[in-house]
C-alpha cells in the first residue's frame, strides 16, 4: 500500500447554491463530512465520484488526478476507482447478491472474479444470501451488500452517503461496529457523509464540518472535540472529547474493561473486545467532575490528574467550560460558575478529573 | 379468410416492431434522462398520432410520400417505384403512426429506474454502453415488451392510415383490416366475421400479455 496519500478535494460551484470547499481525507482513515441538510455534503461526495458537475474542481487520490479544471482533466465516473454506498443503497433489483458483486469487477480477469466474490461474501457475512435478490433482503443485509459491492471495485476510497439513515436505531449500532471493523481490517480510506454526530464520534478520526457550502471546521476528532464548541455545529452537539484508545486489560471478576488512551487509563463496564483492540471513547463534558483533593468512599473508578488550561464561557450563563490537559490529551468539563469560584479554578491549577465508569462512552 | 392479407399484416407487424423498437428505445431514453429545452414539444410530437384522426395522418403522409415532395422523389428513385401504394410506404407510415405506442411504455419504464441505480452502475465502473446493456435494458424489459406487443397489435389493426397511404393492393398493401372492409363491402359477412374474430383474439392476447408484464414489473419493485 505504498503511495497512499489519501484524497485531496477542492470544489467550487456558484449555482444552484454556492459551494466552496477544500479538505483532505487521509489514507486509511475515516473522514466525516458533517453538516445539516442543505449544507452541500452530499453534493461534495457526488462530485468526488464524478456524478455531479461543479464549476471548478481539483480532485486527486493517492497521487492520481481524477479531476483538475486547471489541467483540463476530468475522469468520467466509471473511470474513478471509488466505492459509493448510496443512502438508499442503489442495489440492482434484477441481480442476485453474487451478481451484484461480480458486476464491478471489470478490472479483474474473469477467472479471478469468482474467488474474490467468495472472499467478499465472507468478509461481509453474506454467504448464505449469495443467491438472493435485493427484494428478499432486510435493510441491514441490503446495506452489507451495498458495502460489499462498493469494495468489489477495489476502490481507492469508499464514499458513504448517510449509510445509517435508512435503518432503525438498534440496527444502526451493530452496522457501525461492522463498518468500523471492516475499515480497520482493510485499512480503507473512507469519506462518510452524516448529519448524526454519533456517527462522527464513533467512527471518524477526521472531521470536516460543512455549512451552507463552506468548510466551517476541519481537523482530527480529538482536536475538534476538545474545543469549547465546534464551528458550524453550535448547540446541537453535546460537548465532550472523543479519544482513540485500546483495550489494555479485561477484569472479568470485577466485570470491568481497562481502556488506555494516551497516558490515561479508564475502567469501564466490561465490553466484548480483545486486549489490543482499538476503542473509541467519549467523555461528555457534563459527566466530568472536578476535585482539588482525591475523594474517598465514592462509587468512582476513574480519577485523572489534570491541569486547568482555560476556563471559558458556556452557552448557559450559569455554567463554564473548563479545558483540562491530562497527559497529552485534552479533556472538557462543564461545571457551574459557582464551582469555578469555590474551587478557585484558573489556568495552571492542578485538579483531579473524576469520571464514572458508566459515563465513559466506549465504541469498539 | 384472406390468407394473403393475414400474411401481409403479420409481415408488416414484424417489420415495424423490428425497425421501430431500437430507434424508439433511444428516443425514449433521451426523453427519460435527457435534460434539454423543448422536451415537452418533442413528447407532444411523439404523441400526435394518438390524437390525430388516422385519415388526417394518412392524408399528410400521402402528400409527403407523393411525387410532389422531396421525400417521395428520393424514395422513388431509390426503390424504383413510388412510395405510395407500396409495402415500403406502408412500413414507413406504420413506423410513424406507432411511435407513441413504442416510445411511451419504454420511456415510463426507463424513468421508473431510481437515479441511484444508474449512479451505482457508473460507480461500479460500467461505461454508458454497458449500463444500457446490463442495467437499463433488463430493468426496462417489461416496458420494452409492452411496447412491442402494443406496436404489433396496433399495426395489425390500423385501418385509416393504411387505406390512405396504401390503398388495397392484394399482397402489397391489403392488410387484414382492409380485407375485412372489402369483404363487408362485398356482402361476404362470413369471411369478414372470421377475420374480425382473428383480430379480436390477437387484441385480447396482446392486452393479456401487457397486463401480465406490467404486473410482473410491479412485483419486482
Amino acid at each position: 500500500m505504498s503511495g497512499r496519500t489519501g484524497l485531496l478535494v477542492r470544489l467550487k460551484r456558484s449555482a444552484p447554491f454556492a459551494l466552496d470547499v477544500a479538505f483532505e481525507a487521509p489514507a486509511g482513515a475515516v473522514t466525516a463530512l458533517f453538516g445539516p441538510s442543505g449544507s452541500g455534503k452530499t453534493t461534495v461526495l457526488r462530485a468526488i465520484a464524478g456524478l455531479q458537475a461543479v464549476d471548478a474542481a481539483e480532485v486527486s487520490c493517492d497521487g492520481a488526478t481524477w479531476q483538475s479544471t486547471t489541467q483540463r482533466i476530468e475522469l468520467p465516473a466509471h473511470r474513478r476507482p471509488v466505492g459509493f454506498v448510496f443512502q438508499d443503497y442503489g442495489l440492482f433489483p434484477h441481480l442476485t447478491v453474487r451478481q451484484q458483486l461480480e458486476l464491478p469487477m471489470g478490472h479483474r480477469p474473469a477467472d479471478a472474479r469468482r474467488a474474490r466474490v467468495t472472499e467478499l461474501l465472507a468478509v461481509t457475512r453474506l454467504q448464505e444470501l449469495a443467491d438472493r435478490r435485493p427484494a428478499a433482503l432486510s435493510g441491514g443485509q441490503q446495506q452489507r451488500v451495498a458495502i460489499a459491492r462498493a469494495l468489489a471495485r477495489d476502490p481507492a476510497v469508499l464514499l458513504l452517503d448517510e449509510p445509517f439513515a435508512a435503518v432503525d436505531w438498534a440496527l444502526r449500532e451493530s452496522l457501525r461496529h461492522e463498518l468500523i471493523s471492516l475499515q480497520r481490517r482493510l485499512a480503507l480510506t473512507v469519506v462518510l457523509v452524516t448529519h448524526d454526530f454519533d456517527d462522527v464520534t464513533k467512527l471518524a478520526s477526521h472531521l470536516v464540518v460543512l455549512d451552507r457550502g463552506e468548510v466551517r471546521a476541519a481537523g482530527t476528532i480529538e482536536e475538534l472535540t476538545a474545543r469549547n464548541a465546534i464551528e458550524g455545529i453550535g448547540e446541537r452537539h453535546d460537548p465532550g472529547v472523543a479519544l482513540d484508545g485500546q483495550v489494555i486489560g479485561q477484569l472479568p471478576e470485577r466485570q470491568l474493561t481497562v481502556v488506555g488512551a494516551d497516558a490515561m487509563q479508564f475502567e469501564i463496564p466490561a465490553i466484548a473486545a480483545a486486549v489490543g483492540a482499538a476503542v473509541r471513547i467519549r467523555l461528555a463534558a457534563r459527566d466530568v467532575i472536578l476535585a482539588r483533593h482525591r475523594p474517598e468512599g465514592l462509587s468512582l473508578h476513574n480519577v485523572l490528574e489534570a491541569r486547568v488550561l482555560a476556563v471559558q464561557p458556556a452557552p448557559n450563563e450559569a455554567l463554564r467550560m473548563v479545558h483540562l490537559q491530562a497527559g497529552t490529551c485534552r479533556v472538557l468539563s462543564l461545571v457551574t460558575a459557582d464551582a469555578v469560584r469555590s474551587l478557585g479554578l484558573a489556568p495552571g491549577v492542578p485538579v483531579l478529573a473524576l469520571v464514572k465508569a458508566v459515563a465513559v462512552e466506549a465504541f469498539a | 379468410m384472406d390468407w394473403t392479407a393475414l400474411a401481409l399484416s403479420l409481415r408488416l407487424g414484424v417489420v415495424t416492431v423490428a425497425l421501430l423498437l431500437p430507434a424508439a428505445f433511444l428516443l425514449a431514453r433521451w426523453l427519460a434522462y435527457g435534460r434539454f429545452r423543448g422536451r415537452g414539444f418533442v413528447e407532444a410530437l411523439v404523441a400526435l398520432p394518438l390524437v390525430l384522426p388516422p385519415t388526417v395522418v394518412g392524408f399528410y403522409l400521402l402528400v409527403a410520400f407523393g411525387q410532389g415532395s422531396w421525400l417521395g422523389v428520393a424514395a422513388a428513385s431509390l426503390l424504383g417505384h413510388p412510395l405510395v401504394f407500396s409495402f415500403e410506404g406502408l412500413v414507413l407510415a406504420s413506423l410513424l403512426v406507432n411511435l407513441p405506442f413504442a416510445v411511451q411504455p419504454m420511456q415510463n419504464a426507463l424513468a421508473a429506474i431510481p437515479p441511484s441505480i444508474r449512479d451505482a452502475a457508473r460507480c461500479c465502473g460500467l461505461s454508458p454502453a454497458s449500463t444500457v446493456r446490463r442495467i437499463e435494458l433488463p430493468l426496462a424489459l417489461p416496458g420494452i415488451a409492452t411496447a412491442a406487443v402494443l406496436t404489433f397489435a396496433h399495426t395489425l389493426g390500423e385501418f385509416g392510415v393504411v387505406l390512405m397511404v396504401g390503398g388495397s393492393i392484394p399482397g402489397e398493401t391489403r392488410t387484414m383490416a382492409i380485407a375485412i372492409y372489402d369483404r363487408v363491402q362485398a356482402f361476404d359477412e362470413p369471411a369478414a366475421a372470421a377475420m374480425a374474430s382473428l383480430l379480436l383474439v390477437v387484441a385480447v392476447a396482446a392486452l393479456g400479455i401487457t397486463n401480465t408484464l406490467a404486473r410482473r414489473a410491479a412485483r419486482r419493485e
